[in-house]
C-alpha cells in the first residue's frame, strides 16, 4: 500500500480545510482500506472522520424528519429498536448486506459512498465485459457495460425518499440519496454526484416515511443466502387503508449503477387491491426498458421476479420480528405478522 | 507523507506503546509491533474472518482497519480469553466438541463468538448460523463449531461459573 498523510480533524471546519486532491475520508475503513490494498485507490492523504462531534446521532427532528448522523454504524443503526420499529425495510436491508463483523466497523455514510464492486475488482482501466458479466447493470446505462451499486442500505432510502446533508467549501446542501449515484464515465470517472471535497454529515428520512412500517419488505437475491452481494433485490413498501393500497414504494437493487427506483410501478398500484395480478403488472413495469448486456438476460428476469415477491412479501406485512436471514426468500420461519 | 506515528494501543486491557505507519493495519501491528501473533491473517480482504478481534465490545476484521483508528479503544485478541492457564468456558467447549483440527480459523471463531455471547447471547439457532457464516473454516463443516458456540451461549446464559 503507497504511504499516505493522517489527519484527524476535530471539526467540521478543520476537515474541510484539510482536504486537498487526492485525499479521501476516512470512516469505518471497510471499504477504503480494501480497495487501499488493492491499488484501486491511492489516497495522498486520508482524513479520519472519527473524532467529528456530532456525527453519531439517531434524533427525530422537529418536523418528524429521522435524521442519522454520518458516523453512526451500520449495526447501531439496524439494531436501534425504535428507528428498525418504523423503517423496518432499512434495518432488514442492512442486516442483510457484508458480514456482522464489517457492519460492526462501517459508517452509514461510508455505505452510501461505497464503491462499485466490479469496476475495482478488474481494475480501472480494464474492459468490463472482460470479467463476470452477469452482475452488469441492466437498466440505467443506455446498453453500456457498467457495474451496479453495490448498497443494500441505499435501495430502501430511495424508496423512503432519503436526502442526504452535504458540507463544503460553499455551504451545506441537501440531495435526494436517489440523485447521488451515477454511472462512471470516461471524462468523469465519479460514482457519485458529489464533488471532491464535499462531506457527508447525516442522512435524513422525511417524516412521512414511516407510515409504510406496517407493509416493508427488502428481499435480496444473492449466490449464497449469507455474505454476498445482491444479485437482484427489491424494497417495497406500501400504506393499506380499507383493503386498498393508499399508496406504493418500489426500489430495484443492484440492477444500475444507482437504485432505480419505479414510479410508474408505484402510481399504478395507488387505489388498487393488493393482489399477485396487480403485483405482476407492477412487476413488469418496473423492468420497463431492460437491456441485457454480456450475456445477462437471467438478471433481467430475476429481477421482475424479485420485484413481484418483495410487494407481495410486503403486503403481507412486517414481520413481527426481524427473520434470523434478513431479507432472504429462505427466511421462512416468520412469526406471527403484527400489523396481517 | 506521515511517518511512523506514537500510539498506544489498548490490547486485553494492557497499553502498548508503538510506533507504526498510517497505513499499517490494526491485524498487522497487533501481530508485528504488539507481539500477539494469535490473530490470523488469512484473506486480508474481509472475507474469511480469520483475523476477527473485538473493538470496544464488537467483533471487526481487524485487517479492514488501520492501527492509528483503534487508538483509544479496547482492544480483544484471542490471547485475553484464557485466564493464565485455565481456558475459558468458550474455549474448552471447542476442546470437547472437536471444533478445530488445523486451527488457524479457531482465532477469529474464538473471538467472533465471544462478541456475540456479551452482546446477545440469546439468539436462536438460526441466528448462530447466520453469525458464524461470517467466518471460513475448511476443516470442521461447521457443525462442530456451531455446537461449542451453542453450549458457550447456553453456558453464558445460565451460570457465570467457569466450565468444569
Amino acid at each position: 500500500m503507497r504511504p499516505f498523510d493522517f489527519v484527524r480533524p476535530t471539526s467540521v471546519d478543520e476537515a474541510l480545510a484539510a482536504w486537498e486532491d487526492g485525499a479521501a475520508w476516512l470512516g469505518g475503513g471497510t471499504n477504503l482500506v480494501d480497495l487501499m490494498k488493492t491499488g484501486a485507490v491511492a489516497p495522498t492523504r486520508l482524513i479520519d472522520l472519527s473524532r467529528l462531534p456530532g456525527m453519531r446521532g439517531i434524533e427525530v427532528l422537529a418536523d418528524g424528519s429521522t435524521r442519522i448522523g454520518a458516523l453512526v454504524g451500520n449495526s447501531e443503526l439496524a439494531n436501534d429498536p425504535d428507528f428498525a420499529g418504523n423503517f423496518p425495510m432499512v434495518a432488514e436491508a442492512i442486516l442483510s448486506g457484508a458480514s456482522g463483523q464489517i457492519r460492526n466497523a462501517a459508517t452509514v455514510a461510508g455505505n452510501v459512498m461505497q464503491h462499485p464492486r466490479e469496476a475495482w475488482f478488474h481494475g480501472p482501466a480494464s474492459d468490463p465485459l472482460a470479467g463476470d458479466t452477469g452482475k452488469l447493470a441492466v437498466l440505467g446505462t443506455d446498453g453500456a457495460p457498467a457495474a451496479v451499486n453495490p448498497s443494500d442500505f441505499c435501495v430502501p432510502l430511495v424508496a423512503l425518499g432519503a436526502v442526504v446533508e452535504i458540507v463544503g467549501p460553499d455551504g451545506t446542501r441537501d440531495i435526494p440519496v436517489a440523485d447521488l449515484h451515477r454511472m462512471p464515465t470516461a471524462d468523469d470517472p465519479r460514482h457519485t454526484t458529489l464533488t471532491p471535497g464535499e462531506l457527508i454529515l447525516a442522512l435524513r428520512l422525511p417524516p412521512e416515511a414511516a407510515g409504510f412500517a406496517a407493509h416493508s419488505r427488502y428481499l435480496k437475491v444473492r449466490d449464497r443466502t449469507s455474505f454476498a452481494f445482491a444479485l437482484t433485490s427489491a424494497a417495497a413498501c406500501m400504506r393499506i387503508e380499507d383493503g386498498k393500497i393508499a399508496e406504493a414504494r418500489l426500489t430495484l437493487g443492484a440492477v444500475a449503477p444507482r437504485p432505480w427506483r419505479v414510479a410508474e410501478a408505484e402510481d399504478l398500484l395507488k387505489g388498487q387491491t393488493p393482489g399477485p395480478e396487480v403485483f405482476a403488472t407492477a412487476a413488469e413495469l418496473a423492468l420497463d426498458g431492460a437491456r441485457a448486456v454480456g450475456g445477462n438476460d437471467w438478471k433481467i428476469d430475476l429481477a421482475r421476479r424479485t420485484a413481484l415477491r418483495a410487494l407481495d412479501m410486503a403486503a403481507a406485512g412486517t414481520p413481527a420480528e426481524m427473520p434470523a436471514l434478513p431479507a432472504s426468500v429462505f427466511g421462512t420461519q416468520r412469526k406471527e405478522p403484527a400489523h396481517a | 507523507m506521515t511517518d511512523k506515528t506514537k500510539i498506544t494501543l489498548t490490547v486485553n486491557g494492557t497499553g502498548h506503546a508503538i510506533d507504526v505507519a498510517p497505513r499499517k493495519t490494526l491485524a498487522d501491528a497487533l501481530r508485528e509491533d504488539c507481539g500477539l501473533t494469535g490473530t490470523h491473517l488469512g484473506c486480508e480482504h474481509g472475507v474469511c474472518g480469520a483475523c476477527t478481534i473485538t473493538v470496544d465490545g464488537a467483533p471487526v476484521r481487524s485487517c479492514l482497519m488501520f492501527a492509528v483508528q483503534a487508538e483509544g479503544a479496547d482492544i480483544r485478541t484471542v490471547e485475553g480469553l484464557a485466564n493464565g492457564p485455565d481456558l475459558s468456558p468458550l474455549q474448552q467447549f471447542f476442546i470437547e466438541e472437536h471444533a478445530l483440527q488445523c486451527g488457524f480459523c479457531t482465532p477469529g471463531f474464538l473471538m467472533l463468538i465471544d462478541g456475540t455471547l456479551k452482546q446477545s447471547p440469546d439468539i436462536t439457532d438460526d441466528e448462530l448460523t447466520e453469525i458464524l457464516s461470517s467466518n471460513l473454516c475448511r476443516c470442521t463443516g461447521y457443525r462442530n463449531i456451531i455446537r461449542a458456540a451453542r453450549r458457550a451461549l447456553d453456558h453464558a446464559r445460565t451460570t457465570t461459573e467457569p466450565a468444569a
